[in-house]
């Protein structure tokens, strides 16, 4: 239908620098476009999000910290954003792996990997803490030999809330690095060779460095999807305070014991937090995206 | 061009070809282990105790309302998505004016935020003692613990799919076709369904599934919302979540496999789709 490429070079070369703008003949058209547009977005996004920012610093930035502060609170936010981060170290090394395996090797099961690395996408993340829950519960099989071998309890504990985060932003940082890593020209790698650099040597000095922007904006994006997950962590780590008890877990709890006070606070942070985290991921898409053309 | 040096098959020397495999059995058992062997448990737990156990379950009542409420959540949600993600896509492709930058970093949020905090945002706003609740009283009407609320819920869960799908199209699409028709004497709104509509079928498609396969798998933001009344605002995954506390393992296993299998075969529609698009040969 549409012939992408040349369109987009025909664009640029024929309008202004970044201007996209169609002159439209009949300008009302235009403008009620764009206040549906934006009266909707801000039904829908702005307005509850400034709700909840302005119940979470109704008692000032000191009330919102009391709450933080409170020892149960204090636990699930620590958890959260630690189990994130051991989680975001590994998806990162094993998702930079995947994609590097399927770009530069020919194996057998090639597509098929291919397609398994979307498979999170499109499960539900409540399925993802069931399945865990069904392979590693206390009651099954493997869960029972991994307590009994290893003295490892995966359900209920912190393990399960990090195998969970595994699972569902495992495509994350795969499909940041895929598309830069088949884009590279692999001439340069060829040159290094040639001048007698080891394959470690290439890897490091030649492939890696434009892989960095991509994989970063991958992993931050995996940590902070990660900040707020709940379907699947409150599956596979229960509601345990102090031990398993997620950010999202402990809102949950707040908002059914009507604790307002806490239930916003917790909130806030977690919005802030993932705030930032998306702005710094929109800030290096477009870095490497400018990078690429 | 690219693709070319890469197919290019080049002498591996002996001393690479073992980390070659190496690699490639880490990659193969992390995934084996992360995703696959979950997903083999599931279907093997769902079937315990027998194909008939498992379909007997589905098939109570209360198991049948959940699906069907979470299918009528999942078609108003699309439907509304369908529209104003058209007219969002294309005012933040299209149309320039202050701020437009920083409204189009927004419509990500939805992705990071937890959907208990969204469900929480909902209640604060709707709720008994919430912003709009002296309006809704004196209306009569119920957002908070109903199904409107639900709705809401996953409208905004399932914001930016829609949005995020046709903005690279239209920016791709440019304006020529537009001014073309504009030039043949078209007006704006003739050529935004003759010539601009036409040429997203194929995003469009991509976004419903994607907004489809988000709206039957939310959980956290209805759950708050809705608060999960067993016959009332129990979606499919609510259920799920009850049968699990409930210890019917059988009715959880099976409704999960369930649910998972249509998001599964809906996104895999959805991908054959768009790659016969891309090469109908």
């Amino acid at each position: 239908m549409e012939k992408t490429p040349p369109l987009s070079l025909e664009r640029r070369l024929s309008q202004p620098a970044g201007k996209n703008v169609s002159r439209r003949p009949l300008p009302w058209g235009r403008w009620t476009m764009r206040s549906i547009a934006l009266t909707y977005l801000t039904v829908m996004l702005i307005i509850p999000l400034l709700v909840i920012l302005q119940d979470g610093l109704r008692a000032g930035l000191s009330g919102l910290w009391a709450q933080v502060s409170n020892p149960i609170a204090w636990h699930a936010l620590k958890l959260t954003l630690w189990t994130a981060a051991v989680m975001t170290i590994i998806n990162t090394g094993m998702g930079a792996l995947t994609a590097y395996v399927l770009v530069r090797y020919e194996f057998p099961g090639k597509s098929l990997l291919n397609s398994v690395v979307d498979l999170p996408l499109s499960i539900p993340t409540l399925v993802t803490g069931v399945m865990l829950v069904v392979l590693f519960g206390p009651q099954q099989a493997l869960g029972v030999w991994l307590k009994q071998k290893l003295g490892l309890s995966v359900i209920f504990a912190p393990p399960g809330i990090i195998l969970a985060l595994l699972f569902i932003t495992f495509p994350f940082v795969v499909r940041a690095i895929q598309p830069v890593l088949m884009s590279l020209d692999r001439t340069q790698e060829d040159a290094a060779a040639t001048l007698g650099a080891n394959a470690w040597t290439i890897f490091r000095r030649i492939t890696l460095p434009p892989l960095i922007l991509p994989m970063a904006s991958g992993a931050l994006l995996s940590f902070a999807r990660a900040i707020g997950e709940f379907g699947s962590i409150v599956i596979v780590a229960g509601n345990i305070p102090m031990y398993s008890q997620t950010a999202a877990v402990y809102v949950l709890g707040e908002v059914e014991s009507e604790n307002r006070l806490g239930a916003s606070a917790v909130s806030v942070v977690m919005l802030a937090i993932a705030f930032c985290l998306m702005m710094i991921v929109d800030a290096f898409q477009r870095r490497s995206r400018s990078n690429l053309s | 061009m690219n693709l070319n040096t890469n197919k290019t098959t080049r002498p591996t020397p002996a001393s690479n070809r073992w980390v070659r495999w190496l690699l490639i059995g880490a990659v193969a058992l992390y995934v084996g282990v992360l995703i696959l062997a979950p997903i083999v448990a599931l279907v093997s737990g769902a079937f315990r105790e027998g194909l008939g156990a498992a379909l007997e379950t589905l098939s109570q009542p209360e198991v049948l309302k959940a699906f069907w409420l979470t299918l009528q959540i999942s078609a108003i949600v699309v439907a509304v998505h369908s529209v104003f993600g058209v007219i969002v896509a294309w005012v933040m492709v299209r149309d320039r004016f202050p701020g437009r930058k920083y409204i189009n970093g927004l419509i990500d949020m939805p992705f990071a935020v937890s959907p208990v905090v969204v469900g929480y945002m909902l209640l604060l706003l709707f709720g008994r003692n919430g912003l709009f609740a002296p309006l809704l009283d004196a209306l009569h009407i119920r957002v908070a613990f109903a199904v409107p609320g639900m709705i809401l819920a996953t409208l905004f869960v399932t914001l930016p799919f829609m949005v995020r799908e046709l903005i690279p199209i239209l920016e791709n699409f440019g304006v020529q076709q537009e001014q073309a028709a504009a030039t043949l004497g078209a007006s704006g709104w003739q050529t935004f369904w003759r010539v601009t509509l036409p040429a997203l079928r194929w995003g469009f498609i991509y976004g419903v599934t994607l907004t489809l396969a988000r709206a039957l798998g939310e959980f956290g933001a209805v759950l708050v919302i809705g608060g999960g009344i067993q016959g009332r605002t129990e979606t499919a995954t609510l259920y799920i979540y009850r049968a699990l506390d409930e210890r019917q393992y059988i009715g959880a296993y099976s409704a999960a496999l369930v649910l998972g299998l249509i998001s599964l075969l809906l996104v895999m529609g959805a991908d054959w789709m768009r790659r016969k698009e891309r090469n109908p040969a």
